[in-house]
């Protein structure tokens, strides 16, 4: 068969100032246009956007381009975006191409204008060397377990688990803890309604427990997942038990815990000086001893060395529970010392007013010279220099609450490298994209929600949850998906029948029949390790083939112009 | 005259190495830009040959990386990328090459740093130690 022309499509994004700002794109333009078999090379300021993917389908078109490349961002978030861009242009997808030029260049070379150019032009030659040998593919589709596994039965959990098993689809909801709820049955009233904790988790739990397609597995631990979105084999621990089934999708819900404030503030020095949650359990319980003052001291480890980030929430939780102190004794005299008060939105921004209404004092503290608490004969003192009146504070008092940061658990940690999902460097689990898949992992088939996934407040977490099992019941719905053709294929003429590679296989998916290969193309996953202990070159990977990937090595070090 | 400017190739899996150079640049961790990724879908699919070709054709380092030993996304293929690497860097020193220009590195979809460390200590390294003798700047 006659070798049809190759012509190349080049896209270089500016990605507004993310690539623009380090890298000379207008240069990497023309560098590209020189490059053999190119034959159209343009820039855009956001190539994701719509007018960017316009250009991509026009170009298509009007150059009766059959290679694309764009060089922009990385593949793991935007490659299925413009493989389904060259799919409606009529171009099979596989014969797309992604130059990592932004995680991988721009973003590491931010002050290195010339390097991270020239390393752009070669990242973009290897790009054109390898699509000129790309060639079109065929997916295989593959049938998906009508089910889900939920890890973590707080609110975010029960919330998603509920969802999917109201749209049909059987769920195994697992909970380490003996009983379903998770932080929140720890805690008193919620704000901004003041409603109280249980009342509002008791009846998802009964709708969860009592639910016909959830099976629910408390004082369980995940021992093993293996396999891929819509087939995972889990294995559960239950009572030293082995239990074993089958899921299409994954849920992480596996939640968070409060930072314990050890040598803050005299914490486990002093009696009187606890955390928020010690403080719900308090009220929770009708045991708050009368607080005539009470000092909450805001951001206890947090924004600092220990942990980097602020929580949120804890500002919130503060002044509730201030606010709730002053029902039971309108008289008490309380101080908040906060460096910031994160009251976002109209109903929390109404309740920090209304708290100042109630007579609570906020005192803003600097985070150079924190408050210091000390015990003054019976009464605790807490000293506190005031940014705002430029003068150091006295404050006696009989409480002192610490706001702290809630934190990653080990659970979590262990969770992560269990499905081999990557934590962040605050140590939550890591989305796919922090702005376009913020409740998917990278790994197709696994989702998260809840705070798991950083510090939110219930609603926050309820909404991430039906979004999580929103995303989770698509592939169960649609009942099959399609697998990347990577798999690989053997030219049998070529072959010796050494059976190197079927030993290589972790999938058993290769066999020697009669000194003759086969290879089961539904249990091979594409890792492509048979193909590199072939001795014949017999073997060869769809999209990664041998000649595809050398040509890459060469490019670096021939720099071929037309 | 120029100051040697190193030409480094790693080979990435798309599970975790691959990440974990993404992540560097998500978290705009900073190291100079010698480094060529070629991706691949695990580190058990890097032949040996493409290691030996990067070498002849110029390389003055090869990374090998994948994801840790336990934590591979096809089950166990990255034991046989070590397997490999062993057999590899006797070769290498054999051919005079120099075994410390091939490094093997598991490394996470989480550990950014560790990459960006990677690649800077490679570049410190191979800039004391000079061009690869098979480098064309040497054989010429």
């Amino acid at each position: 068969m006659e070798e049809k022309e190759i012509r190349i499509g080049v896209f270089i994004c500016h990605c507004g100032t993310n690539i623009g700002g380090s890298v000379d794109v207008p240069a990497v333009v023309e560098y590209a246009k020189h490059l053999p078999n190119v034959v159209h090379a343009e820039r855009n300021l956001y190539t994701c956007a719509d007018d960017g993917l316009t250009a991509i389908k026009n170009a298509i078109k009007q150059h009766k381009l059959n290679r694309v490349i764009v060089a922009s961002c990385t593949p793991r978030t935007h490659e299925p975006l413009f493989r389904s861009t060259c799919e409606e242009a009529g171009l099979n997808k596989y014969l797309f191409e992604f130059v990592n030029i932004r995680e991988h260049c721009s973003w590491v070379h931010m002050k290195d204008t010339e390097g991270a150019t020239e390393k752009t032009k070669e990242l973009v030659r290897m790009g054109v060397a390898r699509a000129t040998l790309l060639e079109p593919q065929e997916e295989m589709k593959i049938d998906v377990e009508q089910s889900a596994m939920v890890i973590g039965g707080g609110i975010a959990g029960i919330t998603a688990a509920k969802t999917l098993a109201n749209q049909g689809f059987d769920v195994y909801l697992v909970e380490k803890e003996a009983v379903l709820g998770g932080m929140l049955r720890n805690l008193y009233r919620l704000f901004p309604t003041g409603e109280d904790s249980l009342d509002s988790l008791q009846p998802s739990i009964a709708a969860v427990e009592g639910h016909e397609k959830i099976k629910v597995f408390s004082s369980c631990e995940l021992k093993e997942v293996k396999g891929y979105i819509g087939n995972f084999d889990v294995t559960l621990l239950r009572e030293g038990k082995e239990v074993n089934f089958k899921v299409g999708t994954i849920i992480v819900a596996t939640g968070a815990m409060e930072f314990e404030p050890k040598g803050h503030y005299g914490y486990g020095k002093y009696d009187h000086v606890i955390t928020q949650m010690q403080l719900e359990k308090l009220l929770k319980d009708g045991q708050l001893k009368k607080s005539d003052s009470v000092v909450m001291i805001q951001c206890v480890g947090a924004k600092g060395e220990e942990v980097s980030y602020c929580s949120r929430i804890c500002c919130m939780v503060a002044i509730k529970n201030a606010m709730l102190i002053k029902e039971i004794n309108p008289d008490a005299d309380i101080h908040i010392l906060h460096n910031d008060i994160q009251a976002y939105g109209a109903e929390y921004e109404e309740l920090y007013n209304k708290a100042r209404e109630m007579g609570i004092r906020f005192i803003k503290y600097t985070p150079e010279s924190p408050p210091c608490v000390t015990m003054d004969g019976e009464k605790l003192k807490v000293e506190v220099y005031n940014e705002l009146f430029g003068e150091q504070f006295m404050l006696g008092t009989d409480l002192v609450v610490l706001s702290t940061p809630l934190v990653q658990h080990q659970g979590g940690v262990e969770i992560s490298k269990l499905l081999r999902v990557p934590l962040g460097k605050d140590k939550f689990f890591f989305e796919a994209h922090v702005k376009l898949r913020p409740v998917d992992f990278a790994t197709d088939g696994i989702f998260l929600c809840g705070t798991a996934h950083g510090p939110a407040e219930v609603a926050e977490s309820v909404s991430q949850a039906l979004a999580a099992a929103s995303g989770a019941g698509i592939p169960l719905s649609r009942g099959f998906v399609q697998i990347e053709a990577i798999s690989v294929k053997v030219d049998l003429e070529a072959c010796i029948g050494c059976g190197f590679c079927v030993e290589m296989c972790p999938y058993q998916a290769l066999d020697m029949v009669d000194g003759k290969l086969e290879i089961i193309e539904a249990l091979c996953k594409g890792c492509g390790t048979c193909v590199a202990t072939c001795p014949t070159g017999a073997l060869e990977q769809r999209h990664y083939q041998n000649n595809q990937i050398i040509s890459q090595i060469k490019s670096i070090f021939h720099p071929v112009i037309e | 005259m120029k100051e040697f400017d190193p030409k480094i190739v790693a080979f990435c899996c798309n599970w975790c190495s691959y990440a974990g150079a993404d992540l560097a640049g998500v978290s705009r961790m900073q190291y100079p830009p010698n480094v060529r990724i070629i991706k691949v879908m695990c580190s058990g699919r890097i032949d040996p040959l493409f290691v030996l070709m990067s070498f002849l054709e110029g390389a003055d380092a090869v990374l090998v990386t994948g994801c840790h030993i336990g934590d591979c996304h096809y089950i166990d293929a990255n034991h046989k990328t070590k397997n490999r690497f062993e057999f590899l860097k006797e070769m290498i020193a054999e051919l005079g090459i120099g075994e410390e220009r091939l490094r093997l590195e598991w490394i996470s979809a989480t550990e950014g740093e560790k990459f960006a460390d990677m690649v800077k200590e490679t570049v410190e390294k191979i800039k004391k130690m000079g061009p690869s003798p098979l480098s064309p700047k040497v054989m010429q």
